[in-house]
């Protein structure tokens, strides 16, 4: 346990010192949803029809954004390697990592999302489960991206390539994060997508793990 | 009743062709085993199978009459391993770098002797980025000192460390080796390790009709 405080730890503080990279992922998520108004006309109604679904895209590719360094800079200077040595269950190792990466994107994420559903003209009465919604369903994004990342060290062009990998995955999370916004703006009982995007958290969370982990060791093997 | 760590029978088959094979060593505490054979001759790749990050595909490894194969995150626990690389975090400073690897394994008494047998205290809080080559390859070592185990594995250890400092990691090998801990390490230049096993990788090169009475 004491090994996976000291890596979600040093992760942050790396994490801190090259501040840019979460600031960045704010940013994207800010400017894409930003980007709506324009494209679809300043019309209140319409953007506030769209706008959970604008809202959980956003937070979807901005997520995704910063996956690819999840491994990568561990692999490239030889940190990984030394990582796997570590005398307790890679999947642990994998779970402190994918912890500090939600940290620091998954929870800003969060914290902006509001704001921009006040831009879209959100119904005040959807924040709530918005913000549950992205809070549940930003750790299921950050593990199932994991295995993304873990599956593209060595490859070229491994930021396209783990987007190929894992935007598909990402469906089940898109389609009842959003169904329960919408549910709560249309007035309807929310609390059953809530459980199932809590449900597929669960299901995520063992899965991924060792599948990243096993991702993981195949790439330190070639 | 003596522990040790031996390897029996090693076969390596790696990128299409049989990089060693009919390989074993046997280690004793306190002492060494020096890998030497022209480059491509599967050094590296011996200490990975050692390290368990690969595996052979003929031949066992054993620590102690146990099989390594079975229980790898207890044999993870008693080894070090220093590759090419020397997992020096940019924005880290040396203590910080040191420290982490340190902490993962619950040792937080030995920072400053390890930096002090490296001589590279005076650098505790300078980040990684400002290191040269040979300073990184420092820290990587004092983070090997910093949490004690029997079992060292280096790849080609002094790689761009200067002469007073590879004189300094002789000493610390020396020490390591007397209070019972065992070294594998391959290397180009003379390290001075006394009495250390020499084991060549060209004499277990496999024949080149090998792979047709296998395949």
């Amino acid at each position: 346990m004491t090994a996976f405080i000291e890596i979600v730890r040093r992760d942050l503080r790396l994490a801190m010192r090259q501040g840019m990279d979460s600031l960045m992922v704010v940013m994207f998520f800010v400017l894409a949803v930003v980007l709506f108004p324009f494209g679809v006309g300043p019309e209140p109604n319409v953007l506030a029809r769209i706008s959970a679904g604008v809202i959980w895209v956003a937070a979807l590719l901005a997520s995704m954004l910063s996956l690819e360094r999840l491994f990568q800079a561990d692999f490239d200077d030889g940190s990984l390697e030394l990582l796997i040595m570590q005398p307790m269950a890679l999947e642990l190792t994998v779970a402190a990592k994918v912890a500090a990466h939600w940290l620091t994107t998954g929870l800003p994420l969060i914290v902006a999302a509001p704001l921009l559903a006040v831009l879209m003209n959100m119904d005040g009465g959807g924040f709530l489960v918005l913000v549950l919604a992205l809070a549940i369903g930003t750790p299921a994004l950050s593990l199932i991206g994991a295995i993304g990342a873990a599956l593209i060290l060595g490859a070229r062009r491994g930021g396209v390539l783990l987007s190929l990998l894992i935007l598909p995955l990402y469906v089940p999370v898109l389609i009842f994060g959003v169904s329960a916004v919408d549910a709560a703006l249309n007035g309807f009982s929310w609390r059953a997508h809530l459980l199932i995007l809590g449900g597929l958290l669960v299901g995520v969370l063992p899965l991924s793990l060792w599948a990243a982990a096993a991702a993981l060791r195949q790439a330190l093997r070639s | 009743m003596d522990l040790h760590f031996s390897g029996t029978d090693l076969a390596c088959f790696r990128g299409g062709r049989m990089v060693f094979r009919g390989l074993s060593f046997n280690l004793r505490p306190g002492g060494a085993l020096l890998l030497k054979g022209p480059n491509g001759s599967g050094k590296s790749t011996l200490l990975r199978i050692m390290a368990g990050l690969l595996q052979p595909i003929a031949g066992q490894l054993a620590w102690h009459d146990s099989s390594v194969a079975d229980e790898p995150e207890s044999h993870f626990q008693r080894l070090h391993y220093v590759g090419h690389h020397d997992a020096v975090k940019p924005v880290l400073t040396v203590a910080e770098n040191v420290a982490f690897w340190a902490a993962l394994r619950d040792h937080h008494a030995r920072l400053d002797p390890a930096l002090d047998a490296f001589d590279i205290r005076h650098l505790k809080d300078v980040p990684g980025r400002f290191l040269s080559a040979g300073q990184k390859r420092r820290v990587n070592l004092a983070r090997i000192l910093a949490a004690p185990v029997p079992l060292w594995l280096l790849d080609e250890p002094t790689t761009a460390l200067d002469i007073a400092t590879v004189a300094r990691f002789e000493r610390v090998l020396a020490e390591h080796r007397a209070t019972g801990g065992m070294v594998v390490a391959s290397t180009h230049t003379a390290l001075g390790l006394d009495d250390a096993v020499t084991l060549n990788l060209d004499e277990f090169q496999a024949e080149a009709d090998f792979d047709d009475g296998l395949y």
